[in-house]
């Protein structure tokens, strides 16, 4: 595993967990690019473990749509949920983007905008979960 | 014989064109978009995911909107449609530990670390018509308050650490897959829970119920039920690493229940597992009790012949799609069938009135 691996890993989950039309609105222009694998629709099989903790076993399957790029002399990968074939292709573009000189500019115009954008997500989902949240009280009884 | 074999064409063609046109209803009315059912409509789309097998929010509003409604044949269609997708691979397994709840209930301790988060919930409603919801408008904000980061652990880990409950260890064997090879009896547990996560709701809570009216009784609580969104980790194979690519909305239960014991092991409680693709809690409590009904040799358990303790009643019997093909098939075309079992019927009538005759002839 090389030095760049977790920081690729964080921006490919950017990538792909980006909602598409976002993405397209942040990226609109992509720069030519050679398709290794065009966009395919395809499914995983998602796995869970038996109470939680334990033994692995197949839950179900989730659509997915890959792709790989190459641009320059940098190839790209993305796998992104759902059957959107322009999210795939926009992603990988962008993770091959992100492996050159470019990838300063990318971060700051494209994936600091997502990251803000999912913890705003997160957070103010987060923070109707916590309105609902029990606050018990107990009412003294007897003498002491 | 002859049998008109064609000549249906024209009827069923006739037949599709009117289906659409009452699909459409009124034209008057609005047409229905997909992401107004997806967004509006979410508990469908949730059940349509999970009995489909396929998380896909977009299709399953899409085949209940083909459906006209019918979830059982929006289950039919999205289960058609995954036939047709090559298969990547399998994710990580998820870890619903690291889950973001939009809802959490324990019905066994009050007070727990992570506390009790009702999240978007029917219950505590007066199950009143809401006549409000006849005219459009707009909906009030839902109150927010900052919220706790810290973690939200599962409940059956407290009692774990006790050892008051029975273990899950780890373990990391690869799962039977029912989409791969057909289902063989006995089945192991996480064979069950692949059949029983795809089970048709409306079976599986019937089996679950009856349970807990005595047919294989499992005195169940709700340790924890959970609802929210878990990260999807699936490893590319051209990077050699895993990446999160997606988060899915999922509910699991786990249920706390009555222990067993031996002369080397002193008493613990066991459990039940469900989970569910979507908001989804009726299911996932009942898959949770049907769970722990079926695992009744593993625990050393008495066969009472209930049907919830019977594994190939249970599994042969609870999937959706399997039940709805066999059963509406008896609608269609049995012509031939039919005209042989009426020959015999016929052959013998006319055997049966011909020994009548003699004997009343012999008389």
């Amino acid at each position: 595993m090389s030095e760049t691996t977790p920081l690729r890993r964080d921006w490919m989950s950017l990538l792909a967990k980006a909602p598409p039309a976002q993405l397209a609105e942040l990226a609109p222009d992509l720069p030519p690019h050679d398709l290794l694998r065009a966009p395919e629709i395809g499914a995983i099989m998602l796995e869970g473990r038996i109470g939680g903790t334990g033994g692995r076993f197949n839950l179900g399957e989730m659509t997915v749509t890959r792709c790989s790029v190459q641009v320059g002399g940098a190839v790209g990968h993305a796998c992104v949920q759902g059957r959107d074939k322009d999210h795939a292709r926009r992603a990988a573009v962008l993770d091959a983007l992100m492996q050159g000189e470019g990838a300063a500019r990318i971060r700051d115009a494209i994936l600091m905008p997502l990251q803000a954008e999912a913890a705003a997500r997160a957070t103010a989902r987060a923070e109707k979960a916590a309105a609902t949240r029990v606050e018990f009280f107990t009412l003294m009884r007897g003498e002491d | 014989m002859y049998v008109a074999v064609k000549g249906g064409e024209r009827a069923i063609d006739a037949a599709h064109a009117w289906l659409a046109q009452e699909r459409r209803g009124d034209p008057a009315i609005p047409d229905l978009t997909v992401p107004q059912i997806r967004e509006q409509m979410a508990l469908a789309v949730n059940r349509v995911m999970a009995e489909g097998s396929l998380y896909d929010p977009d299709l399953a509003a899409l085949a209940i909107k083909q459906a006209r409604g019918d979830l059982i044949e929006a289950v039919f269609l999205i289960r058609a449609y995954r036939t047709t997708l090559p298969r990547f691979g399998s994710s990580q397994p998820m870890d619903t530990a690291a889950m973001a709840v939009d809802r959490r209930v324990s019905a066994t301790f009050k007070d727990l670390p992570g506390g009790q988060v009702l999240g978007p919930t029917f219950d505590y409603t007066h199950r009143l018509l809401d006549f409000a919801l006849l005219a459009e408008g707009e909906v009030p904000a839902a109150p927010t308050v900052p919220a706790d980061p810290a973690p939200v652990p599962h409940v059956t880990g407290l009692l774990d650490r006790d050892g008051l409950i029975q273990p899950e260890p780890p373990c990391d064997a690869a799962p039977a897959d029912l989409t791969r090879t057909p289902l063989e009896l006995p089945a192991d547990r996480a064979l069950r829970l692949q059949v029983l996560a795809r089970a048709d709701e409306g079976f599986t809570l019937s089996l679950a119920y009856s349970t807990q009216r005595g047919y294989g009784r499992t005195h169940a609580f709700v340790g924890e039920l959970r609802i929210g969104r878990v990260p999807v980790s699936v490893e590319l194979p051209e990077l050699g690493f895993a990446v999160e690519i997606a988060e899915v909305d999922l509910t699991e239960c786990e249920t706390v229940n009555q222990f067993t014991g031996s002369k080397t092991q002193p008493p613990q409680f066991t459990r039940g597992y469900g989970l569910v693709m979507g908001q989804s809690e009726r299911k996932a409590i009942s898959m949770s009790l049907v769970d722990r009904a079926l695992r009744w040799q593993e625990l050393g358990e008495d066969f009472t012949g209930a049907p919830a303790q019977d594994q190939e009643f249970v599994l042969s019997h609870c999937d959706t799609v399997q039940a709805t093909g066999f059963l509406e098939h008896i609608k269609l075309p049995h012509y031939v069938d039919f005209q042989s079992e009426l020959e015999l019927v016929r052959r013998l009538r006319a055997e049966a009135m011909a020994a009548t005759a003699m004997q009343e002839a012999a008389e």
